[in-house]
């Protein structure tokens, strides 16, 4: 191939994918100048295409109707407290399936894998009545507690962990760590890239739900984003203006933590995904 | 045998009665770290799916539970509007499915490829949409797609095209149903095909380059057997996440317009959530659990055994 024909292969290649990629990120450019317009300016002809003054107001309207505020500290209570636990309970046991040789060990395994498959809709049903006997409806551990030992997270673990030099844990034992204090000393820190990328997960993972926590959550008072938007969405006056600025509350924050800690997170739900 | 953390027998341990206690904390030791996620998993997952299964055969509706048997199952094969669910979930899954794994895997090997400038901008760029939530993106693309006043319509309307009636027309609704899933996941499954795409070695390329090969006859002979398992890991959850496909048509159009996007999600929730008809619900769970096993199956003979 010459020099110029590369080229002229290369900049076609980039400026299709470039617009294909405009295509994409629209919505979020007009999610963006929807926020900051009033209802009646989003529907104008022609709609508004540049940001507006209205941002303030769509957010005042938000609290008076959803009590937005608590909404959102809702959410992020939930999401950190989820991302804290269940990284605990999926390390924990993905440390135990990659690096001990146990009786059960690969059925074990292979029961937590089938979460993977098994519909969550085959669940809602006798988990909601569950929660309604434990009298836990419209609590954060109605939300919480159920995806904890989340498979896909135990799987990202597992396969993390077995990378672990096993030379690094018997030097560790020869000095007489207990096996707690090893995981807490010695496994957690070189697993610290993996860690991130599995929090990551779990906070948008729980950030995002929205089936489990419409059927647990049934006070406004205790919804969280998702909930929240969905229930002013099915009003019969709907305020787009305020809907859209709470959707971008909740989209844009998520997006930026994204692009910020994104290397460690692709590379390691990557090395989960796609390993044989 | 000691049966030790590595496998290995463990060595003699200089004081007696020290070693068998350790012996013995460390036989107990993966038992414990794996004890957390075995007990929430038995009491929030494995407990559910068997009360799931019982409360299937028994009439629920009322406050009331009595024993029925088959009846919900035999209600379901005689409902038509189960029918329509399911039928609707069959054409995602025909036509939503495939277009979307063609364009990711496009998109992987333009991403892949040594002309693209700036593949971290595009690589970040095309995932994002996945970051979204699914209810926020559902709203962004109901209002995006509004026939009157959305931001889609003018933009035709400015190239000439008539409004379309996105959500308001069954076959539309399907449509904009789909391009939602598109925007959505096209991003998610070009990662994990690029993954497995950068594993392809090189030399192979080159072989087929020496061999004479054109673009297209290195695509099909290289990067699509070299793609198999990828295709196959991609394929399988998103026909799992589309048989059990809810958010999405639950914020964009509640299933409407008459029923044009009623997935078996949609319905399963309606009949759970809104009529409390519990034994229904969950004998139409389970219809989508056996659903998705025999799919599952079916899917891994045809696409896993040739590799």
């Amino acid at each position: 191939m010459t020099a110029a024909r590369h080229r002229g292969r290369s900049i076609l290649l980039t400026s299709g994918l470039a617009i294909a990629l405009a295509a994409v990120m629209l919505p979020f450019y007009w999610l963006v100048v929807a926020a900051t317009h009033s209802s009646g300016d989003i529907f104008d002809s022609p709609p508004p295409l540049l940001p507006g003054g209205h941002l303030a107001d769509n957010l005042q309207t938000l609290q008076d109707t959803a009590q937005f505020g608590r909404v959102v500290l809702n959410s992020l209570l939930i999401a950190a407290v989820y991302t804290l636990c269940a990284g605990a309970v999926c390390a924990l046991a993905g440390y135990g399936f990659a690096k001990f040789r146990f009786r059960g060990r690969e059925a074990l395994f292979g029961l937590l894998m089938l979460g993977l498959v098994i519909p969550a809709q085959v669940t809602l049903v006798p988990l909601f009545q569950m929660m309604a006997e434990l009298r836990w409806l419209n609590t954060y551990q109605a939300v919480i507690m159920p995806n904890l030992a989340l498979p896909f997270g135990i799987f990202l673990m597992r396969q993390s962990m077995a990378a672990l030099p096993d030379e690094l844990l018997d030097s560790g034992r020869m000095d007489g760590c207990g096996e707690l204090r090893l995981f807490w000393k010695v496994v957690l820190p070189p697993m610290r890239p993996a860690l991130a990328a599995l929090a990551i997960f779990l906070f948008l993972y729980q950030w995002n739900d929205f089936v489990w926590p419409l059927i647990v959550l049934r006070d406004s008072a205790s919804f969280t984003i998702p909930v929240a938007l969905a229930s002013l969405q099915g009003l019969d006056e709907t305020d787009y203006g305020a809907i859209l600025a709470g959707t971008a509350a909740a989209a844009i924050p998520m997006a930026l933590v994204f692009l910020a800690l994104q290397r460690q997170f692709v590379s390691g739900l990557l090395a989960g995904a796609v390993k044989e | 045998m000691t049966v030790t953390p590595t496998g290995r027998t463990a060595p003699a341990a200089p004081f007696p009665g020290a070693a068998p206690r350790r012996a013995r904390r460390r036989r107990v030791a993966p038992y414990l770290f794996v004890l957390p996620a075995l007990l929430l998993f038995s009491a929030f997952k494995i407990y559910p799916i068997g009360r799931s299964f019982v409360i299937s055969l028994h009439q629920t509706v009322g406050g009331t539970e009595r024993f029925v048997g088959a009846d919900n199952y035999t209600r379901l094969l005689h409902d038509p509007l189960f029918w329509t669910a399911l039928k609707n979930t069959a054409v995602i899954l025909a036509v939503q499915v495939p277009v979307m794994l063609a364009l990711a895997t496009g998109l992987a090997v333009a991403l892949n490829s040594g002309l693209l400038r700036g593949r971290t901008v595009f690589r970040l760029g095309f995932f994002l949409p996945m970051v979204t939530g699914l209810v926020a993106y559902g709203i962004m693309f109901s209002v995006l797609l509004n026939r009157d006043y959305g931001l889609v319509n003018w933009l035709l309307d400015l190239v000439g095209a008539g409004p379309v009636p996105w959500l308001t027309d069954p076959l539309w609704a399907k449509v904009s149903l789909g391009l939602a899933l598109t925007w959505h996941y096209t991003g998610y499954n070009a990662v994990l095909l690029l993954a497995r795409l950068q594993s392809v070695p090189a030399e192979l390329y080159d072989a087929a380059a020496v061999d004479g090969a054109g673009a297209w006859a290195s695509f099909r002979h290289v990067t699509l057997p070299g793609l198999r398992p990828a295709l196959l890991l991609t394929t399988v959850l998103s026909t799992i996440g589309t048989l059990q496909i809810f958010d999405e048509p639950f914020v964009l159009t509640g299933g409407g317009p008459d029923n044009a996007t009623l997935t078996i999600g949609v319905y399963l929730y309606q009949n759970a959530f809104k009529y409390f008809d519990f034994g229904y619900a969950s004998a139409i769970a389970y219809a989508l659990a056996v659903l998705i096993g025999i799919l599952g199956v079916i899917q891994f003979r045809l696409l896993g055994e040739k590799t």
